[in-house]
Formats: structure tokens, C-alpha cells, sequence
């Protein structure tokens, strides 16, 4: 039983291991002959609510003002009644390559404060709050265990978005 | 308070964990009356849904009374009895809007997790590895619930908890299967699996008008369960050819609707099952697909294909020619339960769906990991271990 654990959290670790990279290579680095905005795409929500609700009188919502002029912002209808379309562009083009590796691992990439703020929005404007994690119950600490708290820590300003 | 926790593959154990906050103000904190073992935990027990933590309580089917309300909760009051459905949704994003709310768009906490893993993130599960939203589980004495107005429903006075019980996941989750599954009056339906969700789905296609209804398993309890208080016929797959007998059963045209209920570990008595078993211990597939390939190749021309059982990742030799060729519609989802727990209570009010013979072993929480033991290893004809936190 202890060698089968053993092997499982082995397995696991290397599995979590090559999520890691798949997921740090999820976004490629600007190349010199590509198409410029991979180096900084617009982070898109659908916000399941009307353009007049989503910027009340041309204003922003919260938590996304907050970001003041660090970001441009777009807003646009969304089609066949999904509400609106809601978007965030970094003025200032986020680390690339290995930089950027590190910045997103350590937490320091600004497009997770950008990512957290779109969604934290649309969860707000959509329920009037935003759901907060159970906290940790008992807490043992094992290696697998720390990968997954990284990527916990990482997971509302990560993903696709 | 007391729970059961998860601490490593094939590792429970029941620990004093600190209680349930509310920590939004649309939460109720529900005191669990009971709580039951699911098919799908079975894969966090093995290892095979990688973001559990040791420590993580584990459960998402219960029922139990409403202790605590949030200053936004509108539909509950304390006292309440309710079985809570083990997605959490939020019910006003365009998915849950459209009763697709298993896909919540607000109900799990840790996007990036399942974006990463799917492509797009699900909705939130109680007790189902930090990929659904890392929400502590209803093997405990108590538990918070999210987006309450939602999710909870009240149980009507007739239903007792044992039937209501089923109400929060196996029951619409099979309903699901049949529904989603285009189920039609005259419709001969196959079920792949006689767990609760198996007899649930060939239960709910019976009542949508299926003419004949084949359940498959090879546990002949849950073969005989399932003829008696379901009323399908079965076919025991390990003494006979499936794709054969359904061929004979159907006039050579093969079901209407086929439905899996089995899931990432389904097992299989030929080469293929050996096959399966190396390359997921490998890892170069996480899921054992052997009843999804089957009910694709036995499906009838044009037919249509149902998914219910749990998959996390790849599945190697997925008959994609046969689906295509033969004009499948495959679908799958976790349940949209919201969209149908409120009918099958009314359901189980009237007689029409019964589910509390599922509930083969009761017990108190303390024992729960020898519920899982029994549940796991089908000893004593276990179908559903059924824990109760309070005594």
C-alpha cells in the first residue's frame, strides 16, 4: 500500500511537473516575424448583463477602475443576447520569454492583476459578490501538496482569460 | 467538528476540522443529516483527479438543515430541511440562465486550475479536488453552501431524508443522462452501469417513455437491485457479448439512446480492459474508456450517445470513425441539477422515483472509511455507503 502511495504521488508530482510547463508555455513570447499581439492580447469576459449596467454612465466598474491607467478598456455589446463584452489591455506590453516565466510563478505579472479584476467584476455584477474559497482544513504538508498550493495561489489571475 | 478527509491515494480518515464560516453573504452553513459515497470519489481515492491536498474533506451528495443564513439569502430561513445540489452556481451568469449550471461561470473559485486542465473552467463541486473550486466536502458535520438561494432546495414533508438524499446528485445526474440524451416515448435505451446513477438513468428514461430500458453491469446485486426496484431489464456483461445481445434485443438495430454511467475506470473483461489498466498506470492515458467505446459501437445508426461518467483527462482509442460514421450525437456533462432536483422531489412526493433502496449501508461518520472501504470493493453488496455525522 505505502510503495503504491508512494508511486501514485511520484506519478503525480512529475504529472503536476508537466502541467506546470504547459501551462507556463501557454502563452508564447512575441516573436520578432509573428503577430505582434501575442506580447499583449486584450483579456476578454462575457458579462451576462446590459452594456448600460456594466458602465453606468461611462464608468468603469469596480474592481477594474481600481486599475486606474495601467490598462485600456473595451466595451461592446455581446451577440445573440449574451450580454456584454467586457475587455482589458495592459498599456504597458507584461514580461516575456524566461521574465515572464518567473513573473507568473512568483506572482508578479501584471496580467493576473488584470485577470482577477475582469472576473472579480463580471462576478460582481452578475451575483453581487464574489465567492471566496473555502479556507484550508488540516493542512499536511506533501510535496504534491506545494505544487498545488502554488498553482491555488496563481489560480484566479491565471487560465485562458 | 468532525469530517472526513482525504490524505493521500487510498487514505481517509475522519479529523477534527475547524467549522464552516460564512463567508458570503448569499452562504447558509447546513448541519449534514446525511451524506453519501459517489462512484466519482472513487477517483480521488485512486489518484486519478491530481489537485486534492492532503486534508481536503471529501463529499457532495447530502441533505441536511439550514443552522446559519447570510444577510443575502431570500429562499431559506434556519431550521430548514434541504438537499443541496453538489454543484455550486450562481444562477444569474448566462450559463446557469440557460440551465446549462453545472458550468457556472461564478461558482468555482480557482479558474485557472480548470481552464488550465479543460480549456474552460466548470462550475464548483463540494469535496472534489481544488480543479472544481477546492470547497470542503459534506462528509462532515457541517458544511457552507454558496449561492444558497440556488442551490439549496426544501424537501417536501412526505419525502424522508433517505429518498431526498439522492436528490442532490445521482438522481439528477441520471435524469440528466436520459433527458440531455434526447430520450423519447418508444425509445429502446441502453445504460451502461447499475450504480445509483446508472439505475437513476434508466429509472428517468422509463418515465420519459422509453419502451425498453437495458441496464448493463456485472455485479449481479446491482443487476438484481436494479430489475427489482427499477424494473429494466439487464444483461451481465461478463457472461455475455454486450454488443451481441443488444443486436438481438433490438431487432438488429441497436438502442436509440445510449447511456454511460460508469466512468474513468470502468473495467472490461477482454484484451482491451488489460490494455486500459497498463497504459493508465502508465499514465499515457488518465481514463479507462472501455463503456463509452462500447456504447458508441452499439449505438443504432443516428443515434445518440450520453456521457454521465466522470472523465479528468485523455482517453486512448476513442472510436471517433464510429461516431462519425454512424451520425452520432455524443453528449456529456457534469449534472445541471439545479434545473431538475425540484421535479424529482415532486417525483419522489408522488411515488413515481424511488431511491432509497440505493442506500445499501447507513452508518455513523466515524466509519466512513470503512464505507468507502466497502463502497470501493463492492463487499456486501454495497451500492451507496450513507454516513450520518450527527449520531
Amino acid at each position: 500500500m505505502r510503495r503504491t502511495a508512494t508511486m501514485a504521488a511520484a506519478v503525480a508530482l512529475a504529472g503536476a511537473g508537466a502541467g506546470m510547463a504547459r501551462w507556463l508555455s501557454s502563452r508564447r513570447a512575441a516573436d520578432p516575424g509573428g503577430d505582434p499581439r501575442e506580447a499583449n492580447r486584450w483579456l476578454p469576459v462575457t458579462v451576462n448583463r446590459s452594456p448600460e449596467e456594466v458602465m453606468p454612465e461611462g464608468r468603469l466598474p469596480e474592481p477594474l477602475v481600481r486599475l486606474g491607467d495601467t490598462v485600456e478598456v473595451r466595451v461592446r455589446k455581446a451577440p445573440g443576447g449574451r450580454g456584454t463584452e467586457l475587455a482589458a489591455r495592459l498599456l504597458e506590453p507584461p514580461p516575456q520569454g524566461a521574465r515572464g516565466a518567473v513573473a507568473r510563478i512568483s506572482g508578479d505579472d501584471p496580467r493576473q492583476e488584470v485577470r482577477r479584476a475582469l472576473r472579480e467584476a463580471k462576478s460582481l455584477l452578475e451575483t453581487g459578490e464574489v465567492l471566496r474559497p473555502d479556507e484550508p482544513s488540516t493542512n499536511r504538508p506533501t510535496a504534491t501538496g506545494k505544487v498545488l498550493d502554488l498553482a491555488i495561489r496563481r489560480a484566479s489571475g491565471e487560465g485562458r482569460l | 467538528m468532525k469530517a472526513l478527509c482525504w490524505q493521500g491515494v487510498n487514505e481517509l480518515s475522519v479529523e477534527e476540522v475547524p467549522d464552516p464560516q460564512i463567508l458570503n453573504a448569499q452562504d447558509v452553513i447546513v448541519k449534514v443529516r446525511l451524506t453519501t459515497t459517489c462512484g466519482s470519489d472513487l477517483h480521488l481515492l485512486g489518484g486519478y483527479i491530481p489537485a486534492m491536498r492532503a486534508g481536503d474533506v471529501i463529499g457532495h451528495e447530502f441533505i441536511g438543515e439550514v443552522v446559519a443564513v447570510g444577510s443575502e439569502v431570500r429562499r431559506h430561513k434556519m431550521g430548514d430541511r434541504v438537499v443541496v445540489c453538489s454543484f455550486i452556481s450562481c444562477g444569474r451568469c448566462w450559463y446557469c440562465e440557460n440551465d446549462l449550471w453545472s458550468l457556472c461561470d461564478n461558482g468555482n473559485t480557482n479558474p485557472g486550475i480548470g481552464q488550465a486542465l479543460f480549456g474552460y473552467e466548470p462550475g464548483g463541486v463540494f469535496g472534489y479536488s481544488h480543479a472544481m473550486g477546492g470547497f470542503k466536502g459534506s462528509h462532515a458535520e457541517y458544511v457552507r453552501v454558496p449561492f444558497a438561494d440556488h442551490g439549496a432546495f426544501p424537501v417536501p414533508e412526505g419525502v424522508d431524508d433517505t429518498s431526498a438524499l439522492f436528490a442532490s446528485d445521482s438522481a439528477p445526474t441520471g435524469w440528466m443522462g436520459a433527458h440531455l440524451g434526447g430520450v423519447k416515448p418508444g425509445d429502446v435505451v441502453a445504460v451502461w452501469g447499475c450504480g445509483a446513477v446508472g439505475q437513476m438513468a434508466a429509472r428517468a428514461a422509463m418515465l420519459l417513455g422509453a419502451e425498453r430500458v437495458i441496464s448493463i453491469d456485472r455485479h449481479p446485486e446491482r443487476l438484481a437491485m436494479t430489475e427489482r426496484h427499477v424494473g429494466a431489464e439487464t444483461i451481465d456483461y461478463s457472461a455475455t457479448d454486450v454488443g451481441a445481445e443488444l443486436r438481438e434485443r433490438t431487432g438488429g438495430r441497436g438502442p436509440d439512446v445510449c447511456i454511460e454511467a460508469v466512468g474513468m475506470e470502468a473495467h472490461d473483461t477482454g484484451v482491451q480492459g488489460v490494455y486500459d489498466q497498463v497504459k493508465q498506470q502508465l499514465r499515457l492515458e488518465t481514463d479507462r474508456p472501455s463503456a463509452v467505446r462500447e456504447a458508441i459501437y452499439a449505438c443504432r445508426k443516428g443515434g445518440s450517445v450520453f456521457v454521465l461518467g466522470v472523465f479528468g483527462g485523455t482517453v486512448d482509442k476513442f472510436p471517433l470513425g464510429a461516431m462519425m460514421n454512424k451520425g452520432l450525437t455524443v453528449r456529456g456533462a457534469q449534472q445541471h441539477g439545479q434545473r431538475y432536483i425540484p421535479m424529482l422531489l415532486e417525483r419522489m412526493a408522488k411515488g413515481e422515483l424511488k431511491t432509497s433502496h440505493l442506500a445499501t449501508h447507513l452508518m455513523p461518520l466515524d466509519e466512513a472509511p470503512k464505507g468507502y472501504d466497502l463502497f470501493k470493493n463492492k463487499k456486501d453488496g454495497c451500492v451507496r455507503a450513507v454516513f450520518h455525522p450527527g449520531t
